[in-house]
């Protein structure tokens, strides 16, 4: 009842738009991709990160993801590494939040720990990518703040400011494809000084189950260190079926034995 | 033949290996994994005791083995150990891990020799208590031998996790031989050791925890009632040191609350035997300054109070003494991170300094390198003043295939 109360809300928001203020629209856009990725309910999916320094040389991590839905709170995540091999089984659970900080854990299989890790560092960068721990986190609507910017023919650019003082961004310019599901074709990311850091282009986008698009590969380009990062994903798995017990401290060590 | 044994395990493995699989949803995973070790330690001041040498070459192996089906719900899992050193008693191989698991819905089962860590303290590890200490293998204890159980863990969303072992068979902690440094004036051979339980090491062990977190907490209390861990060492009139493993009741606490880039952490345990009763402490915070540079340096400061009742009895010397550290990760491709700190009595002068740090070299090599220098050792510490001549440095080298 919710869900479609929402959905109600996002089209005639949609079908008005011109009456309404660039703020109120932005969100609008925000909440109309957010409603149609609703319901995928679990997925798994196997990626290869490529790290590329300036000079060009390469490193290579591989992961595995796997997220369950949730509509009344933020999504949960559970990460865990395969390469390199010294941090084999090394992962994390995260529980995001709409409102507050998300909490998270990680697990070290070397001495099979369980630690409670602070989610304050939403700047700083994951295993050594470009990409910062926000940036892969669980989008959800309240974490920002909205302004619809331009349309261009069906691309809807949106600026989006972090509601969240430790972000390491002033704010973020999203593009999104108004006629593919709302689905994000970019992503541009200024720094706490205004100055764009970087470029997030989502590419090889491919429909799952007639709703769902999912990018296989993501480029980050970090325009100030002129390094890169680039995630080529496997297929994504929808019919895994996860619940609430794969996404605990005890399926944790289980994801990383 | 303990070794050829491991080589033959390890040779199974590589064999399996050859029919791997990768789709995890209908067919088996297995995996298979091998790390060997260089490491070289030097203690470079004058050993305390004859027959202890300086330098101390070594190599270690580590294979380890896993194969899963049932969507990853079913598993069995093989890790092994080698090491060959100078020090007789240093030369050990274990099975770290080998177990079935099962996972259902809201529980799981694990059947066979494993490894549990339990805690949230950084300097002390005192609620962490199922599995012995590898004591030859490091100083810092964090390395464990393998433990028969079997575990049975009941998770549910409101009331936190519970799990049961039940531990039909204990192991003794080895202590350095003739060669080797960090022991006391007397070479303790393990055997040598005895169980003030009749049915010894064959005395059917008990333990449970539970485990929750609420917001900002993480909770854990924990039982234990067995053989201990630690070997209990009483005097008798003439001065003569009688050592056997004590039956022992232990209840645990562990409780950490994590509050922006703070983490607050309390550990503590009350152990009862016949021969002795105590509580013992650790309590500190943990905060991170994060991504100092806007290139993921960050800096984290470590402060610990450890208390244990037992006083100078306490086998790890921590009886009324303060930790304060450093931890500094680069977060760059190569994982570089180092760890400073100190540990020092409040009573006395004795400090113990000690630093990791550790780096990966392409995809599938590292590094370590680790010092612990033993400060102005009081001579009146009962334990820790064996050790005073034994500050070292370690430098390992690894290779993963």
């Amino acid at each position: 009842m919710k869900q479609l109360f929402f959905a109600i809300i996002a089209i005639a928001g949609i079908a008005s738009l011109s009456a309404q203020s660039a703020e109120e629209k932005g969100l609008q856009i925000a909440k109309a991709a957010e409603q149609a990725d609703l319901g995928f309910g679990s997925s798994k999916v196997k990626l290869k990160m490529t790290l590329k320094n300036k000079n060009g040389q390469t490193s290579e991590r591989y992961l595995e993801t796997r997220t369950l839905e949730l509509t009344e709170d933020g999504d949960k995540s559970l990460i865990v590494f395969n390469s390199p091999k010294d941090v084999k089984g090394t992962s994390t659970l995260t529980f995001t939040h709409k409102v507050g900080s998300d909490d998270q854990w990680l697990f070290l299989p070397s001495i099979k720990r369980v630690k409670r890790i602070s989610s304050n560092n939403k700047s700083g960068p994951f295993v050594g990518s470009e990409f910062a721990y926000e940036d892969l986190s669980s989008q959800e609507v309240e974490k920002y703040a909205y302004k619809f910017l331009e349309e261009k023919g069906n691309l809807l650019v949106v600026e989006q400011d972090p509601v969240d003082p430790k972000s390491g961004y002033t704010r973020r310019v999203v593009t999104y494809n108004k006629d593919k599901g709302y689905r994000i074709e970019k992503v541009e990311f200024y720094d706490r000084k205004n100055s764009l850091l970087k470029t997030l282009t989502y590419t090889d986008y491919k429909l799952y189950k007639g709703k769902y698009w999912r990018a296989l590969t993501f480029n980050m380009v970090n325009h100030q260190s002129n390094k890169e990062t680039l995630l080529k994903f496997e297929e994504y798995n929808f019919d895994i079926e996860l619940s609430d017990e794969d996404f605990t401290q005890v399926a944790l060590q289980r994801a990383g034995q | 033949m303990k070794i050829i044994y491991i080589i033959f395990v390890a040779l199974l493995c590589v064999g399996f290996n050859m029919h791997a699989q990768n789709d995890d949803t209908k067919k088996t995973v297995q995996e298979f994994e091998l790390e060997l070790e260089g490491e070289y330690r030097y203690f470079y001041d004058d050993a305390l005791f004859e027959e202890q040498e300086d330098h101390f070459p070594s190599l270690a192996i580590r294979p380890e083995y896993n194969i899963s089906w049932n969507k990853g719900y079913e598993s069995i899992n093989f890790k092994g150990f080698f090491r060959l050193d100078v020090d007789d008693e240093r030369t050990h191989w274990d099975i770290r891990e080998l177990y079935y698991q099962k996972a259902k819905n809201n529980w799981e089962l694990s059947l066979g020799i494993k490894k549990i860590y339990w805690g949230v303290t950084e300097s002390n590890h005192l609620v962490d208590i199922i599995n012995q200490t590898d004591a030859v293998e490091t100083f810092d204890g964090e390395e464990k031998l393998g433990q028969p159980m079997a575990q049975f863990t009941w998770i549910t969303q409101k009331f936190g996790t519970f799990d049961f072992f039940y531990l039909p068979y204990h192991r003794k902690r080895t202590f350095a031989g003739d060669k080797g440094r960090l022991r006391f004036p007397v070479v303790i051979d393990k055997d040598d050791l005895e169980y003030e339980s009749g049915a010894e090491e064959w005395r059917q062990d008990l333990a449970f925890r539970w485990k929750h977190y609420f917001n900002a907490f993480d909770i854990g209390l924990s039982y234990f009632h067995g053989n201990g861990r630690e070997p209990l060492f009483t005097f008798d009139t003439t001065g003569n040191i009688n050592a056997f493993y004590p039956v022992i009741h232990q209840a645990g606490l562990d409780l950490q609350i994590t509050h922006n880039a703070f983490l607050w952490k309390l550990e503590s345990i009350y152990r009862h035997a016949e021969a002795q009763e105590f509580v013992a402490l650790t309590a500190g915070l943990e905060y991170t300054f994060s991504n100092i540079d806007g290139n993921g340096l960050d800096i984290g400061l470590l402060g610990e109070y450890l208390y244990d009742e037992r006083d100078e009895l306490a086998l790890n010397a921590l009886q009324n003494d303060i930790f304060f550290g450093s931890r500094i990760a680069f977060n760059d491709t190569q994982d570089t991170s180092i760890l400073i700190g100190g540990i020092s009595d409040l009573e006395s002068s004795s400090t113990i300094f000690s630093l990791e740090a550790s780096r990966r070299f392409g995809s599938t090599w590292t590094a370590e390198i680790e010092a612990r220098i033993f400060n102005d050792i009081d001579q009146n510490e009962f334990i820790l003043s064996n050790f005073r001549e034994d500050s070292f440095l370690r430098i390992s080298i690894s290779k993963y295939f």
